[in-house]
């Protein structure tokens, strides 16, 4: 076969799809198939994890379902060169339109670098990184603010727990999951402000003996409420569950793992958001290049609450979602110290989930028992 | 397994008899076939776990094909996915003939991404990007080298088990990297992600002319068949392989064994530096977590599929690339987990080892035999 560009290759898809002898049945780009569309999804880890991967596998399940849609998916691809071979692959050998990297890993230089080799097909990365002017304009971001999932999560907690002492366990000291701990504490301190939380961070996305192993140390320490923000919840869910500590959960739902001690979860609704993707591309509309959204806007669920939950804890978790969903409500007002005793929020400050100011935390909100370095 | 040091020296062609040739060849296709033999073999094996799931093996070998050989375009992804490995495999191969099972290139992967990236910082926009880059490809050498060659180090002066140590030294490193990428080195503009500054693309190590791969690939190649003629052809590489035949010989030679060691970890780690230098200038721009994405792992892998042997690296890493490539084509069109591939790499893997086991058993590969039974 001689050399053929990539380009020249996309040029010729009905030629090269004879040459290489591909199934018929695949959707391809093209002119004569408006509404037909091939879209790619790939994640970082494996798409059944109970958590990060399982969240976008189930929004790919939902849009699978819309006419003219194929869905093409790949999991635990790393992200090196890799991820850029498997977008390539997806482009070249499935004629993919429109592809999701969902790691927040892949959006520089892996995904920049293929948007500009493929201009004509379209990417929307999980992240909320793309910027305006800087990033080419096939790209675009989609992010969910979790944060007032995990102050809902908090309140919960703040009822269910009798040492007064909730944890939490973290994948890294990076902005979104402080905002993460610091939401949780600040939802249960809603409830009583006696409460702490007790925070350990396990230095990595997925590593699930020392997830298991904070998770023990953090019910060793009286903690009875526990949360996690890592990749998957599953190791923390099942160990807290198995020494009878009560679970909130995160990215997906777990209460499968443990229906008895399940009270909540923030989870991801990416099946709204994708759908509404589809539906722009078919309609040949403009994707948007920043898309955001939180409780109200439909990006974040919480899981239905489970039978732990009191009915005065079922009372406040209900009126505090009805307040978030007016769009009025902010985490984190002043006055807020820090756990060091510094002021974060001045008194009459109120920052609503989607200030820039709170995308750049380094802080945990005094009550949190932890340290970000 | 046996680690073999192939002491005896290689018949001389002779034109004169032509059943030299023939003995010759004999004794040349004896590897060739039984490593193929080996892989016909795992792939049969993995044919019955595809049709246990209620797959159609002839389907996914085809996938197999197209994915990882069957364009231009595939073949170029195979080869982007192998770079990495030629040097990774020299890692564990280089020691290997030694005696040696070093299986913790990765942490001189990490590290010597961390070295380059550290060492180009200061030099951005004073240096031309030629300079820098070759600054960055011995950082990470030095890094590489000292980081195996401490495991090289420890096994001579302290006994300590060199696979051991090299591996706990891995998840040392990955450890400090962690540490300076979220600490003295970090970006402050990478909120979410801790990484290095990155580079400015003008510094980054580009693609082959004409290839849409890295030249991480060309230097993979070219290390194998440097470290090849080290083994093969120098009097260093022939006191190693003694050395790994008999360590008791080697020493009542006057062989300096302890060197010998300690050198060649030192070597093998230099690669898989170089490898993270790569990884570094050529695909992520900047240090960060993704470094340790098991390439040094894989590389064990490749190291004993290719029998140690520094120039069957090279179509072994191929071979795997390809694997890795056509991985994501079986998940997409069939509908298997990614553990599929994992399954065909353990089961080759498997049934190679056990192969090493049927060299000298074959009577048309052994000359001597014939002569005995005529």
């Amino acid at each position: 076969m001689t050399p053929m560009t990539r380009r020249s290759f996309l040029q010729t898809t009905v030629a090269g799809t004879a040459a290489l002898g591909l199934s018929n049945s695949l959707f391809y780009r093209s002119a004569s198939a408006q509404t037909a569309l091939t879209v790619g999804f790939i994640y970082v880890g494996p798409k059944d994890d109970y958590g990060y991967n399982q969240a976008h596998a189930e929004g790919a399940a939902v849009i699978k379902a819309l006419p003219g849609v194929t869905i093409i998916e790949e999991e635990n691809v790393p992200e090196t060169v890799d991820v850029q071979k498997t977008m390539e692959s997806m482009i070249n050998l499935d004629g993919a339109g429109l592809i999701f990297p969902t790691s927040f890993g892949y959006f520089d230089p892996h995904m920049l670098a293929m948007a500009e080799k493929y201009p004509d097909v379209q990417f929307r990365h999980c992240g909320g990184l793309w910027q305006e002017g800087k990033n080419p304009a096939n790209t675009g971001s989609y992010f969910g603010y979790i944060g007032q999932g995990q102050y809902l999560n908090g309140i919960n907690a703040g009822y269910a727990t009798k040492s007064k002492k909730i944890g939490f366990v973290a994948a890294k000291p990076i902005p979104q999951v402080l905002q993460n701990i610091n939401s949780f504490l600040l939802g249960a301190r809603s409830v009583d402000p006696t409460i702490t939380c007790q925070v350990i961070f396990t230095g990595e996305w997925s590593l699930a003996v020392k997830e298991a192993e904070a998770t023990n140390a953090l019910i060793d320490q009286g903690a009875d409420v526990i949360t996690c923000h890592v990749d998957s919840p599953k190791v923390v869910v099942e160990t807290a569950a198995g020494r009878g500590a009560f679970i909130c959960g995160y990215h997906a739902n777990q209460s499968p793992l443990a229906p008895e001690k399940y009270l909540t979860g923030a989870e991801w609704a990416w099946g709204n958001v994708y759908t509404d993707f589809i539906k722009k591309a078919q309609a040949g509309e403009p994707l948007g290049n920043f898309v955001r959204g939180g409780l109200k806007d439909g990006f974040v669920k919480m899981s239905p609450l489970g039978p732990g939950v009191s009915e005065e804890a079922r009372k406040k978790f209900d009126a505090t979602l009805a307040e978030i969903k007016t769009g009025t409500f902010s985490v984190f007002k002043g006055p807020l110290k820090d756990n060091k005793g510094a002021d974060v929020v001045t008194a009459g400050q109120a920052f609503a989930e989607d200030a820039i100011e709170l995308e750049s935390m380094a802080y945990l909100v005094e009550g949190v028992v932890g340290s970000t370095s | 397994m046996t680690i073999q040091a192939n002491l005896s020296s290689e018949p001389v062609l002779s034109t004169r008899n032509p059943s030299a040739v023939l003995e010759w060849l004999a004794r040349q296709a004896e590897p060739v076939v039984i490593s193929l033999g080996a892989i016909l073999a795992g792939l049969a094996l993995f044919s019955i776990f595809i049709v246990l799931v209620g797959k159609s093996p002839i389907d996914l070998f085809k996938l197999m094909y197209t994915g990882g050989f069957g364009s231009w375009f595939s073949i170029q992804n195979s080869l982007s996915r192998a770079a990495p490995l030629l040097l990774t495999g020299l890692c564990v191969a280089l020691p290997a003939r030694l005696g040696l099972v070093i299986i913790g290139g990765e942490g001189a992967v990490v590290l010597g991404g961390v070295a380059a990236a550290a060492a180009a910082l200061p030099l951005i926009g004073v240096l031309p990007p030629a300079i820098v880059l070759v600054i960055m490809a011995v950082a990470g050498m030095i890094m590489g080298g000292i980081w195996i060659g401490l495991a090289g180090l420890l096994r001579h002066y302290r006994g300590v088990n060199e696979t051991i140590s090299s591996l706990l030294l891995a998840y040392i490193a990955i450890a400090l990297m962690n540490h300076v990428i979220e600490g003295v080195l970090r970006d402050p503009a990478s909120l979410n992600k801790p990484s290095t500054t990155p580079l400015p693309a003008d510094y980054m190590l580009g693609n082959i002319p004409g290839m849409d791969v890295n030249w991480g690939l060309a230097i993979g190649v070219v290390a194998c068949i440097v470290s090849w003629i080290i083994i093969e052809t120098t009097s260093v590489g022939f006191a190693a392989r003694i050395a790994g035949g008999n360590v008791r010989a080697a020493q009542i030679q006057g062989l300096p064994v302890g060197q010998l060691i300690v050198g060649f970890t030192a070597l093998a780690g230099t690669f898989a530096g170089l490898a993270g230098m790569v990884e570094v200038a050529a695909v992520q721009g900047s240090a960060n977590a993704s470094l340790a994405a098991g390439y040094g792992y894989t590389g064990i892998l490749v190291a004993f599929l290719a029998r140690h042997n520094p120039l069957a690296i090279i179509p072994v890493a191929i071979l795997l690339g390809g694997i890795d490539a056509s991985g994501g084509l079986i998940q997409r069109r069939l509908g298997l987990p990614d553990a599929t591939v994992l399954v065909l790499q353990g089961t080759l893997f498997i049934v190679i080892l056990f192969c090493e086991t049927l060299y000298g058993r074959f009577k048309m590969f052994n000359p001597d035999l014939w002569k005995r039974s005529a």
